[in-house]
């Protein structure tokens, strides 16, 4: 069925416009290539006691040969214009699926910086730092709400170590009972973190085939569940942003045989508010405050990567967890002796929380409209581009939908071309070639903070780009044209190793 | 929307969401931002930080200077709402600024390899190690020195558990550095990794040589670990001490402290090891037209597609930490950042000196040191900097959060943002603290 | 399209047998699905190994792929040329591309593998489950 979308609004500038408007070269030299003798960029005050040099002349070094000498203003320049050679989603849509770009609040930014949290030190004594500790503590209570599970651990750094921490609990319960089983199942549509994750807690990965539906097949399933299996790690709703509405078979199956269902909460976005995991079986499920509650991507990180458990797998949470004691104040629990230990230095990554606080705390028990906002901006692009674009899958999908170039490779236009020529149309491209199951994959998730005049740009401009494959497909086959850089030479970069700048 | 979509409501949208599990959550209604402020600023204000105490605090998170710009550039939309740099034509901004902070590694560590950054020290010290075993074929065991990081050394532990792999630990001798005979002895044909850090956990500052030539004897990987980062601008590289690898913590390097995250790992190693190194990197290359541009490289090796054979688990780095690095060391410089390390270094001589000269005190370990000392106080350290932090001194570690025994001592540290008058203050609170009948004058120097 | 004089395995080696040396390499199928061919991690000479095993990688950008050895035996020679330009495995994976050459161990593992056109059809049925 095709659909007319309902506005026509005017797309959004191209990068070669911009580029008419500042004539400059869109080209920065690096840092050390703007360095100069004799500038300098920063002031310290002067010693205020001897000037004392104590180390052994054999330990230490000579000057940093090489390192910068610049000013400030240089600095201001350099890193301001590196910036707009980049593209944030603060400009436009960046529908990067499984990412969950969604804005990032700046009054959180704000909060991440007041004294308490961005100047304090987490080995100073506990009586003073009651304002840090109440901070976690409610964060955990409050995530605890959003997935209806017991306990929640912050301590994971992102959700790769998050689903470590996660395993490793499952590791260690079932060691309890004296064996602790030899494979983890994984459906191969899974994020390439949960085999890699799995194998760093000592497991071999058995593959789950989706079945048709690009669901989880419940007989294939079934059989492979055995008592050597220690958990299933299965993505909720799945990569495909299919909900595997067969969840609680699939739970009481795992359960069945002493196993635990691990849920990789990257998607929670699509039913935050709405459902909880803890209803569904799960056992054990890590979220991403990056992605779910809002806190910045930066280029690549930080992240967090909370974990969320049962009562039963409590015990064997991450050492220290935060706890409330009776008279209302809060302390560090070391002594954990079924503890899996540690992952990582201190509490977590602290200021992600603080930020994800604020973020929850501004939509308290309305944070259903998140999902719903999400799922509806999905939906509503996925009408407007079936029949332009391939859909390996029809089942119905919540706050991401994966299309393929299967259309357009009858022309010999790929996704890669596809997602390159998006460029020239102002959008960030969509995540592709994941997940693994779909061929030349265009995974679409455009979140809740979406307004539709922006989608109806970017489904504008994906019809347009699909007609550019039949009519005239050099144009998308050489694309990116108004980019800062036109597309780059990855095999050389590999075949020819170049990581650093020399002196 | 939903006549384009062909539903009747939003609700039709989740029918493939069983009804059991549906559940609205029992928070509170929504606050503004307002009250939000008001929330975390009360939060906040009960929480002891390097503003507003006299601030001593070291083992692993360091008060250092960040420059204004530094921070603020942060705010910047395109790089705090951008993400990982996958797509090369529109990040060209993120991967040179990435390419940048490999170079300050390189230049700082004195190799030639040095990665996207890692999540923070301890888990940068298990990828350290993991790399080492893969590049030893079959070999199961690591050494590491008693100096390093003790939530490094349990780390570490955590994850060897599962994987069939043993760690060793070296003690350290009454001066405070590594027992080099006791390195040497615990390294045998089974030794993937040996790994000391310097400074190590109890201030003391290490010879790299010794961890690599005890690696070197019996064909295994040497790691130097560092905590300190701002030490590696004073120090003998790891490079120069014939390390394979080093790895730690770069929070020192334009880092606020965040009461411990997000911090800022960082990992270098020699050219022949670089197809094994966890993590992401970018590299230099061309675009079709020719122009010079930056990518993501050796990505086979990451998790995204070898899955379970994959180098790591990895999938984000310290984005928006490695910028501020970036601009931290390029606006210090090749002088700046030496100008700071002396600091750091003759603040906390001038620190140590004192206290070493109070009747009742005294420092256990002889080695040289930085910007870190070990104290031991005539009285239990914990309650000791409990009655200090009362009083608005943070004045230390006490070492009996990781060893039980140790109840008397406790770490000091001191940077270019602690002032004269604060330390003379330190000073004189300590010697208020020793539970002597008499207080002693000040000795000459300070007044 | 797939050289008749060569035995093929599942993995998609070939390896062509001449008086107990048999010669291995990737095919043109390989070498299609990896891409750009970047980097090419080859066993040492004088290496022993049993069929199956895996004795090295081939890495393009987007992919690395474990390489294993149809048959046992030691390695005599590995391709050089190809480790320092990786390209010649993608322009010519039959002849110029080849990777090891083997001192085979025995002749009875070579009924193991497929011939050019069971190759052929193994590759038909695996593109159709796409």
């Amino acid at each position: 069925m095709s659909i007319e979308v309902e506005e026509k609004t005017p797309a959004p500038a191209r990068a070669g416009e911009r580029d008419r408007l500042h004539p400059e070269p869109r080209r920065e030299p690096l840092v050390f290539e703007r360095s100069g003798r004799g500038k300098t960029g920063y002031s310290l005050p002067p010693l205020d006691v001897p000037e004392t040099l104590a180390i052994p002349k054999a330990l230490r070094r000579e000057a940093i040969e090489g390192e910068t000498e610049i000013s400030e203003v240089e600095v201001a320049r350099h890193f301001t214009r590196l910036s707009r050679l980049n593209f944030g989603n603060d400009e436009a849509l960046y529908p990067l699926g499984s990412c969950t770009m969604k804005h990032n609040p700046r009054t959180n930014e704000e909060m991440a910086r007041l004294p308490g949290f961005a100047a304090s030190h987490p080995l100073a004594p506990e009586e003073v730092s009651q304002g840090a500790l109440e901070l976690v503590w409610t964060l955990e209570k409050v995530l605890c709400e959003l997935t209806g599970l017991a306990r929640v651990t912050l301590q994971p750094a992102a959700g790769a170590q998050g689903e470590l921490a996660g395993i490793l609990m499952v590791r260690a319960a079932l060691e309890k009972t004296g064996n602790p089983r030899k494979t983890v199942l994984i459906p191969d549509s899974a994020h390439g973190t949960n085999p890699a994750s799995a194998h760093f807690a000592g497991y071999k990965v058995q593959e789950l085939k989706s079945n048709v539906r690009g669901t989880l097949d419940l007989h294939v399933f079934e059989e492979a569940m055995t008592e050597d299996v220690a958990a299933l790690m299965l993505t909720v709703p799945n990569t495909l942003g299919i909900f595997e509405d067969q969840i609680l078979d699939i739970a009481r199956i795992v359960h069945a045989k002493g196993g635990y269902l691990y849920c990789d909460g990257a998607n929670f976005n699509s039913f935050v508010g709405i459902a909880k995991p803890g209803l569904m079986g799960i056992d054990v499920m890590h979220m991403n405050l990056h992605k779910t509650f809002s806190t910045p991507h930066g280029g690549g990180g930080p992240g967090a990567g909370p974990v969320a458990v049962t009562e039963r797998l409590a015990p064997h949470l991450p050492r220290p967890t935060v706890e409330r004691r009776a008279d209302g104040t809060f302390t560090l629990d070391f002594d954990r002796p079924d503890s899996i230990g540690r992952l990582r230095t201190f509490l977590g990554n602290y200021g992600m929380f603080v930020r994800a606080l604020a973020y929850i705390a501004a939509y308290g028990n309305r944070i259903g409209e998140v999902a719903r906002g999400a799922v509806l901006n999905a939906n509503y692009i996925r009408a407007g581009l079936t029949g332009v674009y391939h859909l390996k899958y029809d089942a119905p999908t919540l706050h991401e939908v994966v299309f393929s170039d299967k259309k357009q490779a009858a022309h010999g236009v790929h996704n890669t071309d596809i997602a390159k020529r998006l460029m020239d149309y102002g959008f960030h491209p969509p995540t592709i070639s994941f997940p693994l199951i779909v061929r030349g994959a265009l995974m679409i998730e455009p979140t809740e903070t979406e307004g539709k005049p922006g989608l109806d740009a970017f489904i504008q401009a994906m019809r347009e780009i699909a007609r550019e494959c039949e009519e005239s497909p050099e144009i998308v086959l050489n694309a990116p044209h108004t980019t800062p850089v036109k597309r780059v030479d990855e095999v050389g970069a590999a075949r020819n190793l170049i990581l650093r700048w020399r002196p | 929307m939903l006549r384009a979509i062909g539903a009747s409501s939003i609700e039709d949208l989740f029918a493939s969401i069983p009804a059991e599990v549906r559940k609205s959550p029992d928070l509170p209604a929504p606050l503004s931002e307002i009250e939000i402020r008001r929330f975390m600023r009360g939060l906040s204000r009960k929480t002891a930080n390097a503003r507003e105490t006299d601030f001593f605090l070291g083992g692993g998170l360091y008060h250092h200077s960040v420059s204004a710009i530094a921070d603020q550039m942060l705010y910047r939309a395109e790089w705090l709402t951008s993400y990982t740099p996958y797509q090369p034509e529109v990040s060209q901004g993120t991967l040179q600024s990435i390419f940048e902070f490999q170079t300050h590694i390189c230049l700082l560590t004195g190799f030639d390899v040095a990665n996207a950054s890692l999540y923070e020290g301890a888990s940068a010290l298990v990828e350290a190690l993991l790399m080492a075993e893969r590049l030893s074929r079959k070999r199961k065991k690591a050494v590491l020195s008693a100096g390093i990081h003790p939530e490094y050394r349990e780390t570490v532990r955590s994850y060897f558990a599962n994987l069939d792999l043993e760690v060793v630990e070296a003690p350290l001798g009454a001066d405070g550095a590594t027992d080099a005979a006791a390195l040497e002895a615990a390294v045998d044909e089974k030794t993937f990794a040996v790994a000391v850090q310097s400074p190590n956990f109890f201030g003391v500052v290490e010879d790299w040589n010794s961890g690599s030539r005890a690696a070197r004897e019996k064909h295994a990987l040497s790691v130097a670990v560092v905590a300190e980062a701002v030490s590696l601008c004073l120090l003998s590289p790891p490079a120069v001490g014939l390390a394979d690898i080093a790895c730690g913590e770069a929070q020192s390097l334009g880092v606020p402290m965040h009461h411990g995250g997000p911090l800022l790992g960082f990992l270098a190693c020699k050219t022949e090891h670089q197809r094994q190194i966890p993590g992401r990197l970018v590299g230099e290359t061309r675009d079709k037209d020719g122009r010079r541009a930056f990518c993501l490289t050796l990505s086979t090796r990451e998790q995204h597609i070898r899955r379970e054979k994959a180098t790591s688990n990895i999938c984000t780095n310290q984005g928006l930490m490695a910028l501020a690095a970036n601009i931290h060391m390029s606006l210090l410089g090749k002088h700046g950042l030496r100008e700071v390390a002396l600091q750091c270094h003759a603040k906390a001589e001038y620190l140590k000196g004192r206290i070493a000269r109070l009747p009742g005190y005294r420092l256990p370990f002889t080695g040289p040191t930085f910007n870190e000392f070990t104290v031991e106080a005539p009285v239990a350290a914990a309650p000791l900097l409990s009655r200090l932090a009362a009083r608005g001194i943070l004045a230390g570690v006490p070492l009996s959060r990781y060893e039980s025994r140790d109840t008397n001592r406790f770490l000091v540290a001191a940077t270019e943002m602690n002032t004269k008058e604060e330390m003379d203050r330190l000073v004189a609170a300590l010697v208020h603290e020793r539970g002597d009948l008499e207080v002693p004058p000040d000795p000459p120097e300070a007044r | 399209m797939n050289p008749e004089d060569l035995h093929y395995t599942q993995s998609h080696e070939w390896v062509w047998i001449d008086g107990g040396i048999g010669t291995i390499g990737i095919t043109e199928y390989a070498q299609k699905q990896l891409g750009e061919i970047v980097y090419l991690e080859l066993p040492e000479v004088g290496h022993i190994y049993n069929a199956d095993e895996e004795v090295g990688t081939v890495e393009s950008v987007k992919a690395v792929s474990e390489l294993f050895t149809p048959l046992s035996g030691e390695v005599a020679e590995v391709n050089k040329a190809a480790v320092e330009e990786p390209g010649i495995v993608n322009d010519d994976p039959f002849g110029d591309g080849w990777l090891i050459r083997l001192k085979l161990s025995t002749d009875e593992e070579i009924g193991k593998l497929m011939s050019a056109e069971e190759y052929a059809e193994y590759v038909r049925e695996e593109e159709k489950e796409k």
